[in-house]
């Protein structure tokens, strides 16, 4: 006697809502251009052209969106489990921590000898920095939310500390470690295409890109093909009909934050290794946070998070662009448009459903 | 459209009546749940609504209260057209309402609660002391005595549910319509309320009773309808029908209401509850010192008021509560301290009690559900993976077996009814030819058709010599199913009996008034 469920279309449901969602969030933003005085249309222009309109554009979309690849999935699969894991930022920046050392210990070997153990370490120091907000929540009963937004600031803490004394640059000014050696950064995807007479321009774009792919396969077949994931999505959706089945919610809550954490450390390689050749401070440049936005918008479905992924990339990208063309457009006002696709496309996501719904639901059919 | 017409000429004709369904008709999406309803409730009557789940009962009593528009129709209450938009609305035309689940603040008092919605102006005294001298006389016009004072949270359910009835009265209602009244009420408190009705109704209040239990409609009711795929098939004078009439009109076939059983053959003891004892964190006993044996190839029914420490016992030999002392013996192995996964290891299967919360995981596709509980089995892996197909040919095969409709294993498990969710759980628990079966509540909130299924699937198990043990709300099933009756009240066994001993006998153990009978 329940009110029947409206179910849409998985084609409505996982295509049609979300492209309405950021259709409608770019109409908003196309106003809030017209309100500054500048042309929509050509703003837009100038992003997707910036994004996609050549090789190198779309070497930096695909750069970024590595990064949100991994921490949008790192949110997902704890999502999953029925956690929300705000605390990747942290989580990646002590993946950075994990890259650098093997790279300073390795410096000068060869990097596809190296990237192994950096994969390695960036996940392993991302998960342990997962653990114990993990386990706080599992036997404790703090809240993850509050615990991974405080491990960010530890996180953030602990690199300061460590860039600015054991292991900072003796004499720089600035809080970093050295640089690695040529041999033991990331070989840059420019240099292998360039003699198919692709050029990628000044990109960043490095193989972790294929590893952020083969991650998203990982996590779909994890989630979805395994016992772990189906025992982590009972956690998730009745933890106490997975108490009844002989689940261990704590020792689900436990590892499926490991994961979390794992992945969202491997965005260091891309960045520390692949990029910068060094750690910094703040490097992940708040990719932990966008893979909250991503994960939301991508329906915690790993394809999703890679085509929301992507779409970020591009208005990373694109919008970089638009700043430069256009003075009177700020930084900033990318900021207010990726914030407006967040709010549509995730906290505003089912504001057009029950319209799709009516507009899908069968009729002249009697029940 | 027949039948109401007559029935409306049999009401007096001076007396519009209390409330006029014309023509409502309601969709939801490609459910269509109220189809066409032409439906009179007379004034001064009690009236019942009989039907399976989603035959549309709460939807047109929903639609009534402003919960929800109707497409189209309107209704007319005491002959004049009634706009109802809100609850607000309907308060406002004397329509009350009683939920299933009660609408009440536990922590505040009765005089409180009553007040909610009704305060009336900034300060609560002047309007706390108006509600004092009307609960009074309410009170005493309709055995409505509550404590006013009394903090809600420390009422017994029966008690609450007078608080809902003296919501409604307090402000104004002249319609009360109660939604499944009796579902946690035990046999003394059914009567109380009953005699409430029908003191309502002498004074002149119209009484609308949801229920699917037929032999309460033919107590307390004198009309009853019957609802069935969102349709009125059948409204009559109570006196003129029998609860097989009743039954048949709502299935639309024939039910067996009997359960055809032989006489069991018990063997040897299968599960054996040794002076087990909860006690939560506050020291108050859940259980206590509680013993018992079921054995191979019988039924054991635990008949109790819900609350009273079944759920507690169910939990605590499926190794989800741990006991605070004494012993559970699976097949003669102390189980006592194994985790949840390891009895079901021991062969002791498990259908919990409330479905939604504990049995499934509901935004889960059903085949997943077929095999919660048993995701370890070495029988859905490959490899590293699960195999996906043998799962969906194993879900399929059991979804015809017991006739879970639609035949869609692929399909969300939150889609489909109560009975057919209900079968799924039954389908994975039984299908495992467990040693022993913990039931809870087999067929709460489930159709007719599917309860007879569940029953025969219930009396087949036990027939091929498996043992177990039943716990339920309902005493004509623990009556039915059961070969020995164990009576709970306040986390302990009162007594035990026979299956066909009296209700007032068995009603009494349940309340923990009776002297042990029988063995």
């Amino acid at each position: 006697m329940s009110v029947p469920h409206r179910e849409l279309p998985a084609i409505a449901d996982y295509v049609l809502l979300p492209l309405i969602n950021v259709t409608v969030a770019f109409l908003v933003s196309g106003l809030v251009v017209l309100a500054i005085g500048e042309n929509p249309i050509e703003a837009v222009k100038i992003m997707v052209f910036g994004a996609l309109g050549y090789s190198e554009g779309i070497g930096f979309t695909l750069y970024y969106a590595t990064d949100f690849v991994f921490t949008g999935l790192a949110v997902a699969v704890a999502f999953h489990a029925g956690l929300f894991n705000i605390g990747a930022e942290g989580q990646a920046t002590l993946g950075g921590l994990g890259v650098a050392l093997v790279c300073l210990a390795f410096d000068g070997a060869p990097w596809w000898l190296v990237a192994p153990f950096a994969l390695v370490a960036s996940a392993l120091f991302g998960a342990a920095w997962a653990f114990l907000p993990a386990w706080a929540q599992a036997r404790r009963g703090s809240h993850i939310v509050i615990t991974t937004i405080m491990f960010n600031y530890l996180a953030a803490v602990l690199m300061v500390w460590l860039l600015g004394g054991p292991l900072g640059k003796p004499g720089a000014m600035s809080p970093e470690t050295r640089t690695f050696e040529e041999a033991t950064r990331l070989p840059l995807l420019r240099d292998l295409v360039a003699p198919f007479g692709i050029d990628l321009g000044q990109s960043p774009l490095n193989p972790t890109v294929f590893a952020a792919a083969a991650a998203a396969v990982f996590v779909w077949a994890l989630i979805w093909k395994t016992r772990f994931g189906y025992e982590l999505r009972a956690v998730g959706r009745n933890p106490t009909a997975a108490v009844y089945a002989g689940i261990e919610p704590g020792g689900i809550v436990i590892a499926a934050m490991l994961i979390s954490g794992a992945l969202a450390g491997l965005l260091a390689v891309n960045e520390v290794m692949g990029t910068q050749h060094r750690l910094l401070l703040e490097f992940t440049a708040g990719a932990g946070f966008v893979g909250i936005a991503v994960a939301l918008m991508g329906r915690n479905h790993p394809v999703g998070v890679v085509l929301a992924s992507l779409l970020f990339g591009m208005l990373y990208q694109g919008g970089a662009e638009l700043a430069f063309e256009k003075p009177n457009i700020s930084r900033d006002m990318i900021v207010v448009i990726q914030a407006l696709v967040i709010l549509f496309a995730g906290a505003l996501e089912h504001m057009f459903r029950p319209a799709l719904g009516r507009i899908f639901a069968p009729r002249g059919r009697t029940a | 459209m027949g039948r109401a017409m007559t029935r409306s000429e049999a009401a007096t004709a001076s007396h519009p009546p209390a409330i006029a369904f014309v023509g409502i008709d309601k969709r939801f999406g490609a459910v269509h749940a109220n189809r066409d309803i032409d439906l009179e409730i007379a004034r001064g009557s009690i009236h019942g609504l009989v039907g399976e789940n989603g035959a549309g009962k709460s939807t047109l009593m929903s639609i009534l209260y402003g919960f929800y528009q109707a497409d189209r129709g309107e209704i007319r209450i005491d002959g004049r057209r009634a706009a109802i938009r809100s609850s607000a609305d309907a308060i406002h035309a004397g329509i009350g309402m009683v939920h299933q689940q009660f609408m009440l603040v536990d922590t505040l008092s009765v005089l409180e609660n009553v007040l909610i919605g009704a305060e009336g102006s900034f300060r609560l005294g002047p309007a706390e002391k108006h509600a004092r001298a009307v609960l009074k006389r309410l009170a005493d016009d309709y055995e409505l005595a509550v404590d006013p004072d009394a903090i809600v949270g420390s009422l017994s359910v029966g008690e609450q549910q007078r608080v809902e009835i003296l919501k409604t009265l307090y402000r104004g209602a002249e319609i009360l319509i109660l939604d499944e009244p009796t579902a946690v009420l035990t046999p003394a408190e059914v009567e109380h309320l009953f005699r409430i009705l029908r003191r309502l109704q002498g004074e002149g209040k119209t009484v609308v009773v949801i229920t699917h239990k037929l032999k309460e409609i033919k107590a307390v009711t004198d009309w009853v309808s019957v609802m069935r795929k969102g349709e009125i098939v059948a409204t009559w004078p109570t006196a003129d029908t029998t609860v097989e009439m009743l039954a048949e009109a709502m299935v639309g076939r024939r039910v067996l209401l009997r359960v055809e059983k032989a006489a069991s053959v018990p063997g040897a003891v299968e599960l054996e509850v040794d002076r087990l004892s909860i006690v939560d964190r506050r020291g108050v006993a859940l259980l206590d010192d509680v013993s018992f044996t079921v054995r191979a190839g019988e039924i054991v029914g635990i008949a109790g008021v819900a609350g009273n420490g079944q759920s507690e016992l169910l939990e605590a030999i499926a190794g989800i509560r741990r006991a605070t002392r004494g012993r559970i013996l699976v097949g003669g192995r102390d189980a006592s301290a194994l985790d949840p996964a390891e009895i079901r290891g021991l062969g002791v299967a498990h259908i919990p009690e409330d479905r939604h919360r504990m049995g499934l995981v509901l935004d889960f596709a059903a085949e997943e559900n077929a095999i919660l509980g048993y995701q370890d089995d070495p029988a859905w892996r490959r490899g590293p993976l699960l195999d996906g197909t043998k799962i969906r040919d194993a879900a399929t095969t059991m979804f015809s077996d017991y006739d879970v409709r639609p035949p869609d294993p692929e399909l969300r498990t939150a889609l489909f009814s109560g009975g057919n969710q209900q079968k799924i759980i039954v389908g994975r628990e039984i299908g495992r030819e467990p040693r022993v079966l913990l039931v809870g509540q087999p067929t709460r909130g489930v159709d007719i058709g599917a309860i007879e299924a569940i029953h025969r699937r219930l009396i087949e198990l036990r027939d091929r010599g498996r043992a177990i043990l039943l716990v339920s709300a309902e005493l004509d099933e623990i009556r039915s199913l059961s070969d020995r009756v164990l009576c709970m009240c306040a986390g302990r066994i009162t007594g035990e009996c026979r299956p066909e001993a009296s209700e007032r006998e068995i009603g009494l153990l349940m309340a923990g008034l009776g002297t042990e009978v029988g063995a």
